[in-house]
């Protein structure tokens, strides 16, 4: 266990943004799965096993009777269609780690994808240790929030509508990071004007497939210019 | 509970299964020790900063625009999520006002 003590304290800063939004959006999951007639434990163990926010959040609507198995793969698998993509960046970090890298592919959500890729670790801790700190915590926030939906959520003293902006606020500050190297500009304004695009033409619930496809086009078309760039994007 | 624990558990699984197989894809297709073709290297450089870009748009697409607050509280808090941060460049400070200013203006303002 040499150094996963300090690789956990040194990643614990980083992971603060997701701990407030996981946490809420987490209580939000506990609640929605609680009205259900579901204990905690029902919620705890979802976010062990399955730990994806949107995805959890439609998952909640499986539970009733009639409702096909066939179903539940389909909507399943496009509302997290995304994140098909998402290791394609990651190929050669993760086949550094060994077999903590099966642990790291399944916590691949949003957040940890966009902390892992944008985060520069700190060179006195060994890298694979931090990476996977970062991975272990955001998942316990994850799950602690669920618990603590499904346990007290119904009763909970303040107003937290608006809370999951946290979300939104940690995308736009890694979006600004970002932006500040200057070859990130092109991909990013990519990113968001087909989004918008997609969003527009396909609606809310089914944009974001024929968006990442866009995306992919693009930067393709883009790649004589792009990949002038040399130096890595995601070490 | 509106279904049997093993049909529950069974859906759970489903979900679980299917979420990771999302997750795992790229992984099997270009397995540990095979080269990783240029163009996907590529692609893995550059996709990052698009992929960031168009979850900001994710996190804002049930935003509403037509009707009142016409995606008023979104705007202003976004914008000064990032103004703040192009000036201070504290994480936690951007989220945190950010987020705070959010809630109040959707809770009170409109």
């Amino acid at each position: 266990m040499t150094g996963y003590k300090k690789a956990f304290r040194k990643a614990f800063p980083y992971t603060i943004p997701v701990l407030t939004g996981y946490l809420f959006i987490g209580i939000a999951f506990g609640v929605m799965y609680a009205e259900k007639g579901y204990s905690f434990l029902w919620a705890i163990l979802m976010s062990l096993l399955v730990y994806a926010g949107s995805g959890q959040y439609l998952a909640v609507n499986f539970f009733v009777p009639g409702f096909s198995f066939l179903q539940v793969i389909f909507l399943t698998f496009m509302v997290n269609v995304r994140h098909i993509f998402y290791g394609i960046s990651l190929l050669e970090k993760f086949n550094q780690m060994g077999m903590k890298r099966w642990y790291m592919i399944f916590g691949l959500t949003d957040e940890t994808y966009s902390l892992l890729c944008t985060t520069n670790v700190p060179e006195d801790v060994e890298k694979d240790k931090f990476l996977f700190a970062i991975s272990i915590m955001n998942q316990s926030y994850w799950v602690l929030g669920s618990a603590i939906g499904a346990i007290a959520g119904t009763v909970l003293p303040i107003n937290s509508e608006g809370i999951d902006f946290a979300m939104t606020a940690l995308f736009v500050v890694i979006f600004v990071e970002q932006w500040m190297d200057r070859k990130n500009r092109i991909p990013e304004i990519i990113g968001v004007v087909v989004a918008i695009v997609a969003l527009m033409i396909f609606g809310a619930n089914s944009f974001v497939l024929p968006a990442m496809l866009a995306i992919v086009a693009l930067l393709f078309v883009g790649r004589k210019k792009l990949d002038k760039e040399d130096d890595e994007i995601c070490h | 509970m509106p279904l049997s624990a093993g049909s529950s558990f069974l859906i759970i699984l489903l979900v679980a299964l299917t979420t990771f197989a999302t997750r795992v894809a790229p992984f099997l297709i270009f397995p540990k020790g095979k080269e990783i073709p240029k163009t996907i290297q590529y692609l893995g450089k550059v996709l990052t900063p698009a992929i960031i870009g168009m979850l900001v748009v994710y996190c804002l697409r049930n935003t509403v625009i037509l009707s009142t607050p016409h995606g008023i509280p979104e705007l202003v808090a976004v914008v000064v999520v990032a103004v703040l941060h192009i000036w201070k460049r504290n994480n936690l400070l951007s989220i945190g006002v950010g987020t705070v200013l959010y809630m109040a203006l959707i809770q009170t303002v409109f």
